[in-house]
């Protein structure tokens, strides 16, 4: 899979039509928002493809007064529950508590389009915000014409609409349950339905915890592995002992043999399944052990960055002095980022189950409709037979998008006859999952004699384009990206190459600073139009008392700050780290973020310092290491990701900013944290450590 | 190769013949159904597994059955009383403790543990005991409030 950017928004059948649904609802009203005939749309094949319009939100108001509101996006611990309740319950005026929201179930909701880039805040919550609204103004609308009112007389609160002056009231369950307004429902919702303005929130804009959090702590939450079928077997599957590595020759007698084993064989699949896991890994051992394979070459990780430049293509990353010869002070530098894993604590897994030629797949999976149609296309089948249901999972950090687990399980369940888990192990996680791509990065960049940048050039080899572009004032400025020849099977990770982009550019902009004579912060701003940017920068200088740390700084330990932006949102860090012996030890950081108009403070607060934290790990050291074709440390034993005892001195603050528009908050909070301790390291030590992981030893 | 192996799980007596080299995590998630306890690592280094063992805080990814035999296992789902949940849980609810909340089932019962043994941790301590405990979302300060909540009678 490229590293570029997933497509975040495609908009497929919804796979079933109207009165198929209703069926799996219940009775009541439906409201959808796009092409009034998107649902009759329906045409076999055709998932997966455009529909030319949008069905952007669907409410379901139950006759009982119950309200479900569904959408495609999946919750993996980024809080989209949350939010996307909250923005219902706005627009509807009804409280959380009465909204059930249903998710990426593909036989149920409609397409939302991958969940990843950042795109459920800008564009989900405001398409369920949008179906909300039309409910809302329909239930206005049916009470104006029984009480035979003006509906600017109408109020709605508490999901019931009142006329002051007669003081009479209506439910949206009044509404479900009259069949005249039904009609209205195959009318398009108005384009420019009136959302509720941010000065008005009631609800979006508040701390609404996670719904379903009492289900969490006390383990009753079916997350994907946890998922039980009537005579469900656990599988297991032939993995190959190292990359590219074919298999020539297997037995499979030894497990066949075994009591309730079933053993698969279909093309380069092998794969087991036996009433408990136990049994599957010893019927697994049992045919590994007479397995033959034909090796292949692999590249090492200790020859990485020369292979993936020796790999690059097209472009002028090969030659070097790259920017037109001109006046002024030349400095360059290039940065290295290692490949590293999402390493999210549940492990991939499906359940996959066949009934009458329909395939029934849980998983957790950032891509149900994606993973959909990948499972439609590997079984020949029609996308409407195969459902995906993602219950909430143990995340997925911007990586888990691949069919893999749920065309095993699905291969496994065919042959076996019921339905089969399957279930990664950490290992197998870690060796066959996919991950974020290693960087070779070249910075170029021309200062004149004030110390002003008058070029710049930014050349990021095989991880990709996000960020790529300066955001600061510096005169020509170009960037390239290239592929190369990855060794590793990469994929999205929160932030993308961002991450590694920014890494690059903000150490850079650091010795370009000590080039030019100017301190860290003075240099930057002396750089930056954007407002929101300097906002972020300048607020986490004063906070943290940068400039005052340093000047009191102690021998061995330094300080360094850092900022950024993408995808619509700002970020800036400050850090102190202590170095002794080598080691590194962040001892404090402080950061600011803007994304526009919060929707809800407490879950932005848990994304951002998620965010800082997780950037811990591959600041200081994750990394995965190969050899021969063979991960080296698949193992939280040895692929070191951080823990409670990392935790800094924290100051984690949002701006708010009602007057704009919310962005996402999932990834760009990584992007400052690395760079920022990587120009501590350097005001410590006066080394420039141009690598992630930031290493003094080697 | 099967035995018949008799342990005591949520205060109810168990009684099953099986393979004794099963880990109990498997057994109690595959025979008992209880899907609270999870598997995150295999080899005991992030602690989603964590169950009480006679009281003390173990990783029963790593436990073979055969070892349990006699012995009391709490899991998440033996903490809640009467669907009024234990003051640990509604420590980590209240704090809002939690992101994907895997990881949640095995910190909540290490929290069970190591308050049984410390009641009034400190820092130090707190950290030691959650030294084999991940949270892969990174949600580290508010699990440290929740326990510190906890530890203080749920203020």
């Amino acid at each position: 899979m490229p590293a570029e950017e997933l497509p975040v928004d495609r908009f497929p059948d919804g796979g079933l039509n109207r009165r198929e649904f209703i069926q799996l609802l219940g009775a009541g009203l439906l409201i959808t928002v796009g092409p009034p005939a998107a649902f009759a749309q329906l045409r076999p094949g055709r998932a997966g493809e455009p529909a030319g319009g949008t069905i952007a939100a669907r409410v379901h108001l139950g006759a009982d007064g119950g309200i479900a509101v569904m959408t495609g996006k999946v919750e993996g611990g980024q809080g989209a529950r949350a939010e996307l309740t909250q923005a219902a319950a706005e627009e509807l005026r009804v409280p959380v508590a009465r909204i059930s929201l249903i998710m990426a179930d593909t036989d149920r909701v409609p397409d939302d389009g991958i969940t990843a880039g950042s795109r459920s805040t800008p564009s989900t919550v405001p398409a369920v915000r949008q179906g909300a609204a039309a409910a809302r103004e329909l239930l206005i609308a049916f009470a104006a014409a029984r009480w035979q009112v003006d509906r600017t007389q109408i109020a709605v609160h508490d999901g019931k609409a009142t006329h002051g002056a007669s003081r009479r009231e209506l439910t949206y369950a009044d509404l479900a349950a009259d069949e005249g307004p039904a009609n209205a429902l195959h009318q398009p919702v108005p384009v420019g339905v009136t959302l509720t303005p941010v000065k008005d929130w009631k609800v979006m804009g508040t701390p609404v915890p996670r719904p379903g959090g009492r289900d969490l702590v006390s383990g009753s939450h079916a997350f994907p592995s946890d998922v039980v079928r009537p005579g469900m077997l656990y599988g297991r599957i032939l993995r190959a002992p190292s990359y590219g590595a074919k298999l020539t020759d297997i037995d499979l007698a030894p497990a066949r043999g075994m009591e309730g084993v079933v053993v698969v064989r279909e093309g380069p699949f092998v794969g087991v399944a036996a009433p408990t896991s136990r049994g599957a890994e010893q019927a697994l051992e049992a045919i590994a052990r007479t397995a033959a394979w034909e090796s292949a070459a692999h590249p090492s990780s200790g020859k990485l960055f020369e292979y993936l430049r020796a790999g690059a293509r097209g472009g002028e990353a090969k030659s070097s002095a790259a920017l037109e010869p001109g006046a002024g002070r030349f400095v360059s530098g290039t940065y290295h980022v290692a490949y590293i894993q999402h390493a999210p604590l549940e492990t991939r897994t499906a359940v996959a189950e066949w009934d009458a030629g329909r395939l029934t797949v849980w998983t957790g999976t950032q891509n149900p409709f994606g993973v959909r149609s990948e499972l439609a296309t590997a079984f020949e089948l029609p996308a409407q037979r195969v459902r995906v249901i993602v219950p909430d999972f143990g995340a997925g950090f911007g990586g888990k998008h691949q069919p893999d687990a749920p065309a095993e399980a699905a291969r496994l369940s065919r042959a076996a006859g019921k339905p089969v888990q399957v279930r990664w192990t950490r290992r197998e996680e870690f060796t066959w999952a996919c991950f974020r791509p290693a960087a070779v990065i070249d910075l170029e960049a021309r200062l004149d004699a004030r110390g002003r940048l008058t070029s710049w050039r930014h050349v990021n080899i095989n991880s990709g384009r996000p960020a790529i572009e300066t955001p600061y004032r510096a005169g020509a400025s170009r960037s390239e990206f290239l592929q190369s020849d990855p060794p590793l099977r990469q994929c999205s990770y929160r932030a993308l190459a961002a991450t590694a982009n920014n890494f690059a550019r903000e150490c850079f902009m650091d010795e370009l600073a000590a080039a030019a004579g100017g301190d860290p912060l003075a240099f930057r701003l002396a750089h930056l139009d954007d407002p929101r940017l300097k906002a972020v920068l300048e607020t986490a200088a004063a906070r943290f008392d940068f400039a005052g740390r340093r000047s009191r700084r102690q021998p061995g330990t330094g300080f360094g700050l850092a900022c950024g932006t993408e995808k619509g949102s700002y970020v800036a860090a400050c850090a102190e780290v202590a170095v002794r012996d080598g080691g590194i030890v962040v001892r404090r950081i402080g950061q600011v973020f803007e994304c526009g108009a919060i929707v809800n403070p407490a879950n932005l607060e848990a994304q951002v310092t998620g965010c800082l934290l997780m950037g811990l790990g591959p600041a200081l050291r994750e990394e995965m290491r190969f050899e021969n074709g063979v991960v080296l440390n698949a193992s939280f034993r040895e692929y070191l990701v951080p823990r409670f005892a990392d935790v800094p001195e924290l100051d984690v603050h949002l701006l708010n900013r009602p007057d704009l528009p919310s962005a996402g908050s999932g990834e760009t909070p990584i992007i400052a944290v690395a760079p920022a301790i990587a120009n501590a390291v350097f005001d410590a030590t006066g080394r420039r450590v141009r690598q992630m992981p930031i290493r003094l030893t080697d | 190769m099967d035995e018949t192996i008799t342990f005591g799980v949520n205060g109810r007596r168990r009684t099953l013949t099986t393979d004794p080299r099963r880990t109990l995590l498997e057994v109690l998630r595959e025979d008992f159904g209880l899907t609270g306890t999870k598997y995150g690592c295999g080899e005991a280094r992030c602690g989603a597994c964590s169950v009480l063992i006679d009281d003390r805080r173990a990783l029963s990814c790593t436990i073979p059955l055969g070892s349990v035999s006699g012995a009391s296992v709490i899991t998440i789902e033996g903490l809640a009383a009467e669907g009024t949940l234990h003051p640990v849980q509604e420590a980590f609810l209240a704090e809002g403790a939690f992101q994907c909340g895997f990881c949640t089932p095995g910190m909540i019962m290490t929290t069970v543990a190591l308050l049984r043994e410390t009641p009034r941790p400190d820092d130090a301590r707190i950290l030691a005991a959650f030294e084999g405990n991940l949270c892969r979302c990174n949600g580290y300060v508010r699990i440290l409030k929740a326990v510190k909540r906890a530890a203080a009678g749920g203020r």
